[in-house]
C-alpha cells in the first residue's frame, strides 16, 4: 500500500500507522451508503420488498375480489389529472387508484403485482448464476479440450434469440404440463406451478436462457486467477480440486459475478413483464404488471390510470434496480466507475 | 483475415444447424398440431391435412425435408407465386418456361394462402425498417449525449447525460409504449397511435416506397421507443470509454507537444474512444431484433412478431422455424460484421 500523506503526519503525531482494517465487504459497503443514487435505490427495493412480503396488510382487499357493479370506477382525485373522464366515468372513493375492467381493486393489485417482479427479481439471477458459475468454473477450472467444446456449446446458444426462444419455452410448458394425470411427476410441476400463480415456469424459462453470459464471465475470470500463486499454494499442500475451486477461486470472483448479474435485474424483470404482457406469464387472476398493463392499454383511451400506475412502478422498480447495480458496481470495484 | 472469416462463416452454418434442431425437436414436443381445433376435424380429412404437409412422416424425415427444402436448388416448371408448397425466396429463370428455385421456407398452415418467404417479402422489411431506423436514433442521441458527459466530467452536462441514461434503460418498451401512444395518439391526436406507414411492394425489397410526412408521423413513436433505450447503453459505454481514453499516454503526449486543448479532443480522444464503442453495437443489434418484436405488438405494426406469437399458439411450424431461424441469422452475422469491423478500426487487434 503506498504511504499516504496523512498517514505520514499520523506517524509524525505518533498516532498508529494502519489504518482500520476492513475488509473487502466493509470497504465495499462503506463506498456503496456513500453513493447517493445507490442508497435511493437500496430504499426503494427495500420498501418494494416489505410492500411485497407484507402484501396481505398493505392491500386494501384481495387482488382478485371482483365487484362487477364497480367496474372502471375513479377515486375523484383523479378526475382533477384526467378532467376529460367526467363526462362518463363513475366515482368511487373506495378505491385509491381506481378499479379495473371487472372490477377489482387497482392498488391492491399493484401491491400484489410487487411479488411477481420481486420474485423475479430475486430467483431469476439466483438460477443464472447457479447455472453461469458452475458451468463457467467447470470450464475455465479444467481447460483444454473441456473447456473448448463447453464454450462452443455456449457460442451455440448464443445465437438464439432469447426472448422468441422463452416465448417458445413457456408455450412448451403451459401445454405439456396442462391437463397432466394425478400422481405423476408432470402433476406435481404442474401443482408447484399452480400454487406459484405460474411463476415456476417464468423462472425456468427465463433461467435456462440467461446463463450463457454468466458462464463467458465466470470462466474469465477463473482463468486469471487460476495461475495466482496463493492456489498453486493451495495445491502444493495438496488441497482438492473441489476444495481450491470453493475456497480459494470462488471467493475471489464473486464480486464481478453479483455485480453482473444485478446489472441484469432489470432485464428479467422486463422479460417477466412481457411475457405476462403477451399472454405467456403467469397466471390469471394472479397480478403482475405486465398483465396489468397489457389490460389497461386496452382502455388506455378511456380510463388511462389503468395503465399508468403499473407503468410507472414498473419503471420505478427498474430505476431503483439499475441504481442499485451500478452503485454495487462502482462499490466493488472502483476502477469500473462508470463503465457499461 | 480471410481464413478467419471464412471459418467464422462454417461456424455460421453449424450454429444455425444446432438452433435449426434445437428449435424443430422443442415445437414438435409442444402438445397439440396445427390442425387441432375445438370440435375434432374427421379423422380422413385429419390425415390428408397431414399428408399434404408431410406431417404424418418420422420428425427426422420432416426434419431433412426441411433442411432440404432451404438448401437444395430446384428446377421447376411452374412460375413463382402459383402454389404456396412450391414457394422459392429466390427464382431465377432459365429459359422460357423453367425456373431455378431455391431457398423453400415452407407454406404458412394458418394463413392458407400464404408462405412463409410472403411473410418474409411483406412484413419482414416493416421489421427491417423499424430496427434500422432506430439504431440509427439510438446512435445519433447516444454518442453525442455520451461524447458531452465524458468531455465535462462531473458537471450539469455529465449528470444530466446520465440521467437520461438511467431513464432509458430503466423504462422498457411495454411501458414507454403505451404512455406515448395515450398523450400523443389518444389525447394530443398528434400521431397516429398504431400501425405504419408503409406497404408493400418495396424498393430492393426492403425500404419504404415512398418516405414523406406520414410515413415518420407512423415511425416515430416506435423507433423512439425502441432507440432511446438503446441509446442510453451507447451514451454511457462512450462516456466510459471517453474517459478511459484521456487517461492514455498518447493523450499526455498530445498535450505535451503544444497541440490545443480542443485539437487533443477532437483528433486523439474522441477518434479513439468510438473504437469500443463498435462493440457494442453486436448486442445492441441482438437487443434490438426481439425489440422490434415487442414494439411491433405493442404499436399493432404488421411486422414480423405479429406472426411469432400467433405461429406458436397455432402451432404453424414452418413460420416458427423461419421466424428463429431467421433471427438467429442476423444475431450472427451482426456479431461476424462487428468483429471485422473491430479488427479494421483497431489495428492491434489480429485473428488467426
Amino acid at each position: 500500500m503506498a504511504v499516504r500523506a496523512d498517514m505520514l503526519r499520523a506517524g509524525a503525531a505518533g498516532l498508529p500507522l494502519t489504518r482500520k482494517r476492513e475488509s473487502l465487504w466493509q470497504d465495499a459497503f462503506g463506498r456503496l451508503i456513500r453513493n447517493r443514487a445507490a442508497v435511493v435505490g437500496g430504499v426503494i427495493v427495500i420498501v418494494l420488498a416489505l410492500t411485497a412480503i407484507f402484501a396481505p396488510v398493505v392491500a386494501l382487499r384481495p387482488y382478485d375480489q371482483q365487484v362487477l357493479d364497480e367496474h372502471d370506477s375513479v377515486p375523484s382525485w383523479l378526475l382533477k389529472v384526467f378532467p376529460f373522464m367526467s363526462g362518463y366515468v363513475s366515482l368511487n372513493e373506495a378505491y385509491p387508484l381506481g378499479s379495473d375492467y371487472v372490477g377489482r381493486d387497482l392498488f391492491s393489485r399493484l401491491v400484489y403485482g410487487a411479488r411477481v417482479s420481486l420474485m423475479v427479481a430475486l430467483i431469476a439471477p439466483i438460477i443464472s448464476l447457479l447455472i453461469g458459475a458452475t458451468y463457467g468454473s467447470i470450464s475455465g477450472f479444467f481447460g483444454g479440450r473441456t473447456d473448448n467444446l463447453m464454450m462452443r456449446i455456449v457460442d451455440i446458444l448464443y445465437a438464439f434469440p432469447t426472448l422468441l426462444f422463452i416465448i417458445l419455452l413457456m408455450a412448451f410448458f403451459r401445454s405439456t404440463f396442462a391437463k397432466p394425470d394425478t400422481g405423476t411427476f408432470t402433476y406435481a410441476v404442474a401443482q408447484l406451478d399452480q400454487r406459484m400463480g405460474g411463476m415456476l415456469f417464468i423462472f425456468v424459462g427465463i433461467g435456462i436462457t440467461a446463463w450463457e453470459t454468466m458462464a463467458r464471465l465466470t470462466r474469465g475470470q477463473v482463468l486469471s486467477v487460476r495461475e495466482k500463486e496463493f492456489v498453486e499454494a493451495a495445491r502444493t499442500v495438496g488441497s482438492s480440486n473441489i476444495r481450491i475451486m470453493l475456497r480459494h477461486i470462488l471467493p475471489n470472483i464473486v464480486g464481478p459475478l453479483v455485480v453482473q448479474e444485478t446489472l441484469t435485474i432489470p432485464t428479467y424483470i422486463s422479460y417477466e413483464a412481457f411475457l405476462s404482457f403477451i399472454g405467456l406469464g403467469v397466471n390469471p387472476p394472479t397480478p403482475s404488471w405486465g398483465i396489468m398493463i397489457s389490460d389497461g392499454s386496452r382502455v388506455v383511451r378511456t380510463y388511462p390510470n389503468q395503465v399508468l400506475f403499473p407503468a410507472v412502478a414498473l419503471a420505478i422498480t427498474m430505476f431503483a434496480f439499475n441504481f442499485l447495480g451500478d452503485g454495487l458496481r462502482d462499490a466493488l470495484d472502483p476502477r469500473l466507475r462508470g463503465t457499461q | 483475415m480471410g481464413r478467419y472469416i471464412v471459418r467464422r462463416l462454417l461456424w455460421l452454418v453449424v450454429v444455425l444447424l444446432m438452433v435449426s434442431m434445437v428449435t424443430f425437436g422443442l415445437m414438435h414436443a409442444v402438445p397439440g398440431g396445427p390442425f387441432d381445433r375445438e370440435k375434432a376435424l374427421p379423422a380422413e380429412i385429419m390425415a390428408n391435412l397431414n399428408a399434404r404437409y408431410h406431417l404424418d412422416e418420422p420428425l427426422v424425415v420432416q426434419y431433412l425435408r426441411y433442411l432440404y427444402d432451404i438448401m437444395a436448388p430446384r428446377l421447376s416448371h411452374s412460375p413463382p407465386g402459383v402454389s404456396v408448397l412450391d414457394d422459392a425466396l429466390i427464382n431465377m429463370r432459365v429459359g422460357d418456361s423453367s425456373w431455378v428455385k431455391w431457398m423453400n421456407f415452407g407454406p404458412s398452415y394458418v394463413s392458407r394462402n400464404r408462405t412463409v418467404n410472403d411473410i418474409f417479402r411483406d412484413n419482414l422489411p416493416i421489421s427491417f425498417q423499424l430496427g434500422f431506423m432506430a439504431i440509427v436514433l439510438a446512435v445519433l442521441i447516444g454518442l453525442p449525449l455520451g461524447m458531452l458527459a465524458g468531455l465535462k466530467q462531473n458537471t450539469a452536462w455529465d449528470y444530466f447525460g446520465m440521467s437520461v441514461a438511467i431513464l432509458g434503460v430503466s423504462v422498457p418498451v411495454i411501458v414507454l409504449g403505451p404512455i406515448l401512444i395515450a398523450i400523443f395518439g389518444v389525447v394530443l391526436k398528434w400521431l397516429p397511435p398504431t400501425g405504419w406507414g408503409a406497404q408493400p411492394p418495396y424498393v430492393l425489397g426492403i425500404f419504404p416506397s415512398k418516405i414523406d410526412l406520414e410515413f415518420f408521423k407512423y415511425a416515430i413513436m416506435p423507433v423512439f421507443g425502441l432507440g432511446f433505450a438503446q441509446s442510453a447503453v451507447i451514451a454511457r459505454l462512450t462516456r466510459a470509454s471517453l474517459l478511459q481514453t484521456i487517461r492514455e499516454d498518447y493523450i499526455r503526449t498530445a498535450r505535451a507537444k503544444g497541440l490545443s486543448e480542443r485539437l487533443v479532443m477532437t483528433r486523439h480522444a474522441l477518434k479513439n474512444s468510438l473504437i469500443p464503442v463498435v462493440t457494442v453495437l453486436g448486442p445492441i443489434f441482438a437487443i434490438l431484433v426481439t425489440g422490434t418484436f415487442v414494439t411491433e405488438l405493442i404499436y399493432g405494426i404488421p411486422g414480423m412478431g405479429k406472426y411469432f406469437v400467433t405461429s406458436i399458439s397455432n402451432r404453424d411450424y414452418p413460420v416458427i422455424m423461419g421466424t428463429i431461424l431467421l433471427f438467429a441469422l442476423l444475431l450472427v452475422i451482426a456479431n461476424l460484421v462487428v468483429d471485422i469491423v473491430y479488427a479494421f478500426l483497431d489495428p492491434r487487434i489480429r485473428y488467426e
